[in-house]
């Protein structure tokens, strides 16, 4: 088996992860034995991924900046057939979520994750959450440093932290080394920026206060340029003026962004940068040879130039029209020459977003295996990435991932659809989310018309917390329930690209749920229609206004 | 309520209550002499008297007892500690069989705080060091 390249755990990771689970074991038994009350264990078992839904508990594990070896992968499948229904959902925040989960079972599965040094150590409750970052880190083309590095440095700093496991609401945080912004961190508690400045050194610009739920906000710049080693000093003097004044006396008031929003970013800077002077060079600076050490472990795998044209699959590509689409929009660019990042697609027609049964998983970790240096990252869109594969081994990959349903090429597509659970698992969701991503799936399966209509992203939540990120989907879609029926609420023109972010607009009245199919169709054609030479959906949207689709929605449904 | 103290024999004299919404940074002479400092957890929930905790012990160099009050619960301990709270009121059974043991709990941490513990990330730069020398 290929040796990981990315962050492995020492003992001192290990003795951690493994005390953590004897702890939550002996928290479940207090549970069990009625000792602790369900209001006392429920903020203890959240922030060991344990969620109560409509039917049953939930597990959520944490796949740190989106990064798995095979290894983990395989251990994540056997987890899902011995302790759930052998599948598993993979979410926006880069997380595997169980959905059938057993509460006297939860230690032996969170132990059986710790044998892969995994863990699902605050992935809920108001705490800082698992850190994202960028899908194709390391691997990128377009990359300045290596984000998981400091997502790596984050979760340690961030796990169990004595003064942060209480804060008003949960906190998330996420990192890009590309100026192509693949990891939304203006809609993050706290979004970190790699980029180099005139005398080539290399820092982070500073976001806060943005984010979607019920208040969605775009983040404003906090720290235009902070110092690597400074990062976590930083950090902490954020968290901790978010824990002193971020408001607890109404939790859709709680998240920093209302902070931010309510004493301005002047004020906010002002209180960080106080904070921030007191504790500066201290203990939290970070040491080169410390920062040094974990880079060491995120070295790339020792790819070498290959030729970028190759016979084979210039041939394949001329008789296999659905390979050529494939090429189009599932393959990017890798920084290596005669290499690629491939994404796999969780989304084939008619499929629940982002789920993978255990065999799929298994069969995801064997293509890594042959072609992709051990190595597997899950996006935030919930599809499946394997970042080093060399050109010359496309057809065999692509070829592979037919069989295991995973080879739609419709990446960045129409159908590429993010949706969260929704009322089929959810206990907060007003309506639906996965069966009208369903049909419009299956409405739109036919891949030339998707690369025909070309880049969409149709974002699903089925409430207002917007687990479906629909603020940021050029088309967004929200349920609402209405007298006890699902409606869905429509918007357009959102993105999450780096200086592009834009929170969607609501287009008129919310449509019963058998017509989001004929509307989204509507808005598609008046797209097509009005569309200019090289002008994306959203493009044409922003340059023709909402009246146009409107009119064409509202006169169809 | 029950009372647990690490340090039994420590003056409790002047004692001063603060609330979890006070800025301890503007406490000034208020705090010269004191002995007890009782910060205050409405709710479990509500961890804003760790922060204050911190700035107390490491920003403002208090030395006297540092006493948690209200929603006290035995699995908050583990975090109590590290914050330089070092006396408890809890009327949860098990509290005192559990507060023997919080430090215990668990044998890395990963952040550097005022109770003087040792890092993962700093044993790493020792080991590194003494192979190097």
């Amino acid at each position: 088996m290929p040796d990981t390249h990315f962050y492995r755990y020492d003992d001192y990771d290990r003795a951690l992860v493994a005390e953590r689970v004897e702890q939550f074991r002996d928290q479940v038994q207090r549970r069990l034995a009625g000792e602790l009350t369900e209001e006392q264990f429920k903020p203890l078992r959240l922030t060991n991924g344990l969620y109560l839904q409509l039917h049953a508990y939930m597990l959520r594990i944490a796949i740190p900046y989106g990064t798995l070896s095979t290894r983990q992968l395989r251990h994540l499948a056997a987890i899902a057939r011995k302790y759930d229904r052998g599948y598993g959902h993979f979410t926006t925040r880069q997380n595997l979520q169980l959905n059938w989960i057993k509460l006297e079972q939860a230690p032996d599965a969170i132990a059986m994750l710790a044998e892969v040094d995994m863990h699902a150590i605050q992935t809920s409750g108001n705490v800082i959450r698992n850190v994202t970052a960028d899908h194709f880190a390391g691997a990128a083309a377009d990359e300045i440093e290596d984000p998981r590095v400091w997502c790596e440095i984050i979760r340690q700093w961030s796990t169990l932290h004595p003064e942060f496991s209480f804060l008003p609401r949960k906190f998330k945080i996420a990192i890009t080394g590309s100026p192509n912004d693949r990891a939304a961190v203006r809609v993050h508690d706290i979004g970190l920026r790699l980029w180099a400045n005139e005398a080539g050194e290399v820092g982070f610009e500073v976001i806060v206060g943005g984010g979607l739920g019920r208040t969605p906000m775009i983040g404003k710049t906090l720290r235009e340029f902070l110092p690597k080693d400074e990062l976590l000093a930083y950090l902490e003097a954020t968290l901790r003026v978010y824990n002193r004044y971020g408001r607890r006396d109404n939790i859709y008031k709680a998240r920093i962004k209302i902070l931010v929003h309510e004493i301005g970013v002047e004020k906010m800077r002002a209180e960080v940068e106080a904070e921030y002077a007191a504790t500066k060079d201290g203990a939290l600076k970070l040491a080169p040879e410390t920062i040094e050490a974990i880079a060491r472990q995120f070295a790339p795998p020792p790819l070498r130039p290959k030729r970028t044209k190759v016979p084979e699959v210039e041939a394949l590509k001329l008789e296999n029209r659905a390979f050529a689409l494939w090429l189009k929009s599932n393959v990017a660019p890798h920084r290596v020459p005669g290499h690629a990042i491939v994404t796999a697609s969780l989304k084939p027609a008619g499929a629940p977003p982002g789920d993978a049964s255990a065999a799929q998983m298994e069969g995801v970790a064997d293509i890594a295996d042959a072609f992709s240096q051990g190595e597997v990252r899950v996006s935030h869109e919930q599809n499946l990435v394997f970042p080093h594969v060399a050109v010359e081994s496309l057809p065999e990959v692509y070829r592979a991932l037919e069989r295991l349903g995973f080879a739609e090429a419709n990446i960045g597509k129409i159908t590429d659809i993010i949706a969260c659970p929704g009322l089929d698992y959810c206990a907060l969701a007003n309506a639906r989310s996965i069966p009208v991503a369903q049909r419009i799936s299956n409405h739109f399966a036919e891949l030339s018309r998707q690369h025909d209509i070309g880049d969409l992203k149709i974002k699903i939540s089925g409430c207002i917390n917007a687990c479906g990120h629909h603020h940021v989907g050029h088309i967004g879609i929200l349920g609402v329930d209405k007298n006890g029926v699902e409606l869905y609420q429509l918007s357009l023109g959102g993105d999450v690209d780096f200086g592009r972010t834009a929170l969607g607009t609501i287009l008129g009245p919310a449509v019963e749920a058998d017509k989001v199919v004929e509307a989204v169709d509507a808005l598609v054609a008046t797209y097509l229609e009005a569309r200019q030479a090289g002008e994306r959906f959203v493009d044409t949207y922003r340059r023709i206004g909402a009246a146009p689709f409107k009119e064409r929605v509202y006169g169809a449904v | 309520m029950a009372l647990f103290r690490l340090n039994p024999l420590a003056p409790q004299e002047p004692a001063l209550s603060i609330a979890n919404t006070d800025d301890v940074l503007q406490l000034g002479d208020r705090l010269k002499g004191v002995r007890l400092i009782a910060l205050r957890f409405p709710k479990f929930t509500d961890g804003r008297a760790y922060s204050q905790a911190r700035l107390l012990r490491e920003r403002l160099g208090y030395g006297g007892e540092l006493r948690a009050t209200g929603a006290v619960f035995l699995d908050q301990l583990p975090f109590l500690l590290r914050c330089g709270f070092d006396s408890f009121e809890s009327d949860q059974k098990g509290f005192g069989p559990a507060l023997a043991k919080a430090r215990t709990l668990f044998s890395v941490v990963y952040q550097p705080t005022g109770d003087g513990r040792a890092t993962a990330g700093q044993l790493r730069l020792g080991r590194r060091n003494s192979v190097a020398a």
